[in-house]
């Protein structure tokens, strides 16, 4: 059996973020993280962030990923990160397991904080595994990561932010976008994203889904369907659009796995993407002294996870016994910032979903 | 023309039509589908399929998402060799 202060689940945004608040303390920490790198899903946006200074707007995704690594390096005494480690289960009394390079280690902790993010959604429709049918994750991977085209030619299922960024992506690097497909009746993303689409001729077609894919070893093309009021297909608006590659971009849930099995209070919270712990106001579940911070507790931006990073540090560290004026100052400051991130239109799910989270919590 | 087959649970390799068909005879939970199909016991332990699956189920119960409930995660959450665990427990003597 290992001993660390505090192990947290997943080096993305907020992984990291949490890390650097305990680190900075003195706390010592055990970092797991699945994938050869750290830095989550910023290391395939190459896209410039929105919002204010203090979350790096303006700042490209893959170079905030090497920014918060950086910020850690001057408090390696006090970090462990393992890499290419998939944490397999939580027990009780704070027991964690690890798998690394196939060999196996038992660690206990102090207090947890699992930040795994978030799963791709996929949709159900005829011929779905064929090559060349891919979630938005895999086409950014392809071409911001390794510089590979995911096709010639594109049709883009869903309209959210990802959506509309990866397909200006797409486009910036030669690949033809036939058509973004909403079902909704309105553009998910922000307008910005989407006006520079439409200038440069993509369609976006509302109340549309994608019925079938088209080929027999791999994609030629997807047959959408218009959708009415509630959501049901219209016959007779059959439509196909030739492509050799299709993506899929119809959001995320939360990856609750863990949480689920060490016997956390979940629940399933549409606003939040799927299952989601029922968390104290403190990200603490109700397994005493774990914790949650990013996509886990609720699918919101990479800025929101950066700031609940930090913010579950220093409730871990509250927890750990640590208090001082300076940590209640930089919570209140963090708390402002999340409320400023959730507080415009786009925030109006998340502040749903935590009302939802409130009255769960009386309920128990 | 016969339809295609819709995949839901890739790692598992189960269609829409198998699990309309269990549906059909009864088997209405999650966990019943799982024992039956090994839906959601995959390399991916269900993150893929889970909510196609509850939406499958919702529908076909008329009820929401929501309330249909999801199965249990056991530990692992990825497949271990047995040596790695002998080895480690060996190590804990």
């Amino acid at each position: 059996m290992i001993h660390t202060d505090v192990i947290i689940v997943g080096g993305g945004p907020a992984g990291l973020c949490a890390a650097y608040s305990l680190v900075k303390q003195g706390v010592s920490v055990t970092l797991f993280e699945r994938n050869s790198k750290l830095g989550g899903q910023l290391v395939k946006q190459t896209h410039k962030f929105f919002g204010s200074e203090k979350q790096y707007a303006k700042t490209r995704g893959f170079d905030i990923a090497a920014k918060l690594i950086k910020d850690l390096e001057p408090y390696s005494a006090f970090l462990t990160i393992e890499k290419n480690a998939t944490v397999l289960g939580i027990y009780p009394d704070k027991v964690v397991t690890v798998m690394k390079n196939e060999a196996y280690f038992k660690y206990q902790c102090k207090a947890i904080i699992v930040s795994t993010g978030a799963m791709e959604k996929v949709l159900a429709f005829e011929q779905n595994d064929l090559p060349g049918i891919y979630g938005a994750g895999a086409v950014q991977t392809l071409m911001n990561v390794y510089g590979v085209y995911p096709g010639q030619s594109i049709v883009m299922v869903g309209s959210g932010n990802i959506g509309l960024i990866v397909s200006y992506q797409l486009l910036q690097a030669g690949v033809e976008v036939k058509a973004v497909i909403e079902a909704a009746s309105s553009i998910g993303g922000y307008k910005v994203h989407a006006s520079k689409l439409r200038r440069l001729g993509v369609p976006i077609l509302t109340n549309t889904t994608i019925k079938k894919a088209h080929g027999v070893d791999f994609l030629t093309g997807v047959e959408t369907i218009q959708l009415d009021e509630s959501w049901k297909t219209i016959p007779g608006t059959e439509k196909t659009i030739q492509c050799d590659a299709c993506c899929i971009s119809v959001g995320l849930a939360p990856m609750h796995q863990l949480l689920s099995m060490a016997g956390v209070h979940m629940k399933y919270i549409p606003e939040f993407g799927g299952i989601v712990p029922i968390a104290s106001d403190t990200h603490e579940t109700s397994y005493d002294g774990l914790f949650v911070a990013g996509d886990v507790y609720g699918i919101e931006e990479a800025s929101s996870a950066i700031v609940e990073g930090y913010l579950s540090g220093l409730y871990v560290s509250n927890k750990l016994g640590m208090k001082s004026e300076e940590i209640n100052s930089q919570i209140a400051d963090f708390h402002q910032q999340l409320e400023y991130l959730r507080s415009g239109p786009f925030g109006k799910k998340t502040r749903q979903g935590l009302e939802k989270i409130k009255e769960a919590r009386n309920v128990t | 023309m016969p339809k295609s087959p819709v995949i839901i649970c890739r790692c598992e390799d189960i269609t829409k039509d198998e699990i309309h068909a269990l549906l059909e005879q009864g088997f209405t939970t999650f966990e019943d589908l799982k024992r039956q199909l090994r839906v959601g016991m995959g390399p991916c332990q269900g993150s893929t399929c889970q909510e196609l699956i509850q939406r499958e189920i919702a529908l076909f119960l008329h009820v929401k998402v929501e309330d249909v409930a999801a199965p249990k995660v056991r530990p692992l959450t990825a497949g271990v060799k047995l040596k790695a665990i002998k080895e480690a427990s060996d190590h804990d003597k």
